[in-house]
């Protein structure tokens, strides 16, 4: 008889008299999804947390391989549902590749904007949870306010609020509407007024601080060895980027900083770096968005496809920078109207490897804390 | 976008059918004050000799009557259920008082369905608690289980034999009154971990594990701090101190004393600590243990255990109100001047009742202040840690508050005007805290660009 996950994880866990076993999920209020981390405790104390994923796998990547290069678009969105346009975005560069397209430099510039203001609602869910799996409630309700001002605005794009389905191979379904631009930036004039008072409401508070600063310290080789990617590397102190380093996309008409973990409050690498990068970050996208604007150019959003096309058989990786990391689509053709093989690689679930080591020694509360700091999303983790 | 308040006045009567605000009138003066009008009119009755005057109105001769002790023992009981009354609808009406505060902080709506405000909203959820089922897990230890939230309950209505409402509104003037409600309000925590235990649930277990933990240990801190204003006041008894106490803030020993200002913190710091709020509210730590101590209640058993949360807090507010800021005194009217109003019939006058209610008024005034004060907090402050719970109690409050102690050793042999003149100081001092603390988040408010308060949902 196969061995189920459970018993293979209880297994090697083997707990003493003094220790027990608890099941952090699959339904718990701070896993951020149907995760389980099984996870072994002397009393408060953890001595080995193991997550145990898969709840949500819906079977993506098969998905990709039977529905046609442009139906799968709108699954990308369900692969990540709070950062939904990178995921778009991410699939339509690499089937632009297999079918050596050149996107429209306004349907670039319309997915940067999109991408950034997707971004700063991302990281508003991200910050705001954390608060809230920390103890504190109203910047949960605070970040979800500013969040629906973004949804707002790019319901008026595109139709939808969460699942966009905006980028279309070759471009974008839909150009920017009147006066569009005059909301946004109205908005994020409010953004960057609003994260210093939400700086003051609970960045910066001392329990918050003391509760985040020198947790869970992942080193800058760590982080790399473990693969992790996204703010949860730079929170470690790497500064690399793919915006920046792939300048993909319009990014490289941007000027903009990378925010890395600075060891702040405590050491490099701690819960509140990670978390302090994700602030720092809707910053910096706010910056993207008003230059994008500025220099929007002119003409098409989408460039000549086939309604059913058919690349040349050979594969191809679409990267972008997600909201929760280095987002990879790997795409291999046979040359019929269906992909042979979809791949993707996802920031959350490199995050979910780590997990393991670093929550040896770690205490109940702190394990929540690492969790909600790795911003993992579970549809990202399973597919 | 336009600022709409709900305060409106014209708002009001065209939001609301007229049944709903009658309704809603009901509830909110009819309940609550009317309690306090009971308390009020049944004070009399304290002394048998009140009955006696009545009956004999009636033309029955009580005095001499064989059942005169039950007589008297039958008002008593109904006194006490008023009293224990009491806890239900103060809990019941904080709950809703903590929603809309939180639902105001968190630009969110809050209860508004039932009753002008949503005001009828706890009525409801007390109902819709009766109606749940009352589920025990099939592992659980069922005697125990059902035996957990009682032990809570005991915890929470014996303090209010001590508790004070006003000058004379008071169940029993004990003379080790301060011992008393720290001994019994302990019992809390026996509910608490007899529910972890009895649930067989793993997350329960923690949760009253920490419970007791984090309860004990407190219970220190919050004893020595308590001991200040007993030494300064030289008495146990709850209205001892408040009557050595004063009606001007200068008069309050917070103020008095800098130590008793420093204790009143720790003591303040402590109780939140001891009723499980927020940023100590690590036994049901929602984000952590589920639902932590209580987790697998439901149904009445749930709403006993929510119920002796919230009413906690009016133990909380009143004891320190009582220890430190000055109880149920009316500023500029002396104890004594009450006193004189009460004439020497069995029934007193009604000037005294007035000054009672007067004194009434004061006490719930600035208990609620307190616990508004709780419920900001909650909605405030992240969570801290089981470690830094520990650290904090031990390291830093258990010291403090025998710091504070040895102080008033010697503070209450300095003259009367030295704490006179400390009382202005401290007082003053604590005001222009307060204005630029109101300055500061004005200006923190205006900072923030673009429209973001809709009251007119609210």
């Amino acid at each position: 008889m196969a061995e189920t996950v459970e018993r293979r994880i209880l297994g090697r866990m083997s707990p003493s008299d003094e220790e027990i076993v608890i099941n952090f999920g699959p339904q718990h209020p701070s896993t951020h999804g149907v995760i389980d981390f099984v996870t072994q405790t002397n009393g408060e104390i953890i001595r080995r947390s193991v997550p145990d994923i898969g709840y949500l796998h819906r079977g993506m990547e098969k998905i990709g391989e039977t529905v046609g290069y442009p139906g799968f678009m709108p699954f990308t969105d369900r692969i990540d549902y709070l950062a939904a346009m990178f995921a778009n975005e991410g699939y339509a560069m690499a089937v632009e590749r297999l079918l050596k397209i050149d996107v429209p430099p306004r349907a670039k510039y319309l997915r940067a904007i999109a991408g950034e203001l997707c971004r700063i609602s991302n990281h508003w869910v991200a910050v705001g949870t954390m608060a809230s799996d920390i103890g504190a409630s109203t910047p949960l309700t605070h970040a979800l306010r500013e969040r629906e001002a973004i949804n707002d605005l790019l319901e008026e794009l595109c139709g939808a609020r969460l699942t966009f389905n905006y980028a279309r191979i070759g471009g974008v379904s839909f150009d920017a509407p009147e006066g569009w631009g005059e909301k946004i930036l109205n908005y994020l004039e409010h953004l960057e007024s609003y994260i210093q008072e939400y700086d003051r409401l609970i960045s910066l508070n001392q329990i918050y601080v003391k509760r985040l600063a020198n947790v869970a310290v992942i080193s800058p080789d760590q982080a790399i060895a473990y693969g992790l990617c996204g703010p949860n590397l730079r929170g470690s102190g790497i500064s690399w980027d793919a915006r920046r380093d792939l300048a993909y996309g319009a990014y490289p008409d941007f000027t903009f900083d990378v925010p890395v973990g600075q060891g702040k409050m405590g050491a490099v690498g701690d819960c509140w770096d990670r978390y302090a990068v994700r602030v720092l970050e809707m910053r910096e996208s706010a910056k993207i968005i008003i230059q994008a604007l500025a220099k929007l150019p002119e003409g098409e959003i989408m460039a000549k496809v086939a309604r059913k096309p058919k690349p040349e058989p050979g594969e191809a990786i679409g990267r972008v920078e997600s909201a929760r990391g280095t987002m990879c689509y790997y795409v291999v053709s046979d040359g019929s109207e269906k992909a042979y093989r979809v791949r993707v690689r996802t920031g959350s679930f490199m995050a979910m490897g780590i997990i393991e080591e670093m929550s040896q020694g770690l205490m109940i509360a702190d394990l929540i804390a690492l969790i909600a700091s790795l911003d993992v999303v579970a549809p990202e983790i399973d597919r | 976008m336009k600022i709409t308040s709900a305060l409106d006045s014209t708002s009001l009567t065209t939001r609301y059918p007229k049944t709903a605000l009658l309704t809603t009138l009901f509830f909110m003066v009819a309940l609550p004050f009317v309690l306090y009008l009971v308390l009020l009119l049944m004070l009399p009755f304290n002394r048998p000799e009140a009955l006696d005057a009545v009956a004999q109105r009636l033309g029955w001769d009580l005095a001499h009557s064989t059942f005169r002790d039950t007589w008297y023992g039958a008002i008593l009981l109904v006194e006490a259920t008023f009293v224990a009354l009491y806890t239900a609808v103060f809990a019941g009406v904080t709950t809703w008082v903590e929603r809309r505060i939180a639902g105001r902080m968190q630009s969110r709506i809050g209860p508004n369905r039932p009753g002008v405000f949503g005001f009828i909203s706890w009525v409801a959820d007390a109902f819709k608690m009766l109606f749940k089922e009352d589920l025990i897990p099939a592992e659980a230890d069922r005697l125990l289980f059902r035996a957990a939230p009682y032990f809570s309950m005991v915890g929470l209505t014996l303090p209010f034999v001590v508790l004070p409402f006003g000058e004379s509104v008071v169940v029993a003037d004990l003379n080790v009154g301060v011992f008393y409600l720290t001994a019994t309000s302990a019992f809390i925590v026996v509910g608490i971990l007899v529910s972890g235990w009895a649930s067989n649930s793993k997350w329960a277990l923690f949760g009253a594990v920490r419970g007791a933990a984090q309860v004990v240990s407190y219970e220190i801190p919050a004893g020595i701090a308590i001991m200040v204003p007993v030494m300064m006041a030289g008495t146990l008894s709850m209205q001892g101190i408040i009557r050595a106490q004063g009606g001007w803030p200068w008069q309050w020993f917070a103020c008095q004393n800098p130590a008793a200002f420093v204790a009143f913190f720790i003591a303040m710091t402590a109780s939140l600590a001891e009723g499980n709020r927020t940023p100590f509210d690590l036994p049901e730590a929602e984000s952590e243990l589920v639902a932590g101590y209580h987790a697998e209640y439901s149904g009445f058993r749930i709403a006993l255990f929510l119920m002796v949360e919230w009413a906690n807090m009016w133990i909380m507010g009143a004891l320190a109100v009582t220890l430190f800021l000055g109880g149920w005194q009316i500023p500029g009217v002396s104890v004594e001047m009450i006193n004189q109003t009460r004439g020497t019939d069995v029934f007193p006058t009604l000037v005294w009742f007035g000054w009672q209610s007067a004194s009434l008024l004061v006490f719930a005034i600035k208990t609620w202040l307190l616990v508004i004060l709780f419920i900001w907090l909650r909605w405030t402050l992240p969570r801290v840690r089981v470690d830094q719970m520990m650290s904090l109690c031990w390291k830093y409050l258990v010291p403090g508050a025998f710091a504070c102690f040895i102080f008033t050793l010697f503070w209450v042999m300095v003259p009367a005007s030295v704490h006179l003149v400390s009382g202005v100081v401290i007082s003053l001092g604590v005001a222009l805290l307060l204005v630029k603390f109101a300055l500061r988040t004005r200006k923190n408010i205006a900072q923030v660009k673009g429209a973001r308060v809709d009251l007119s949902n609210w």
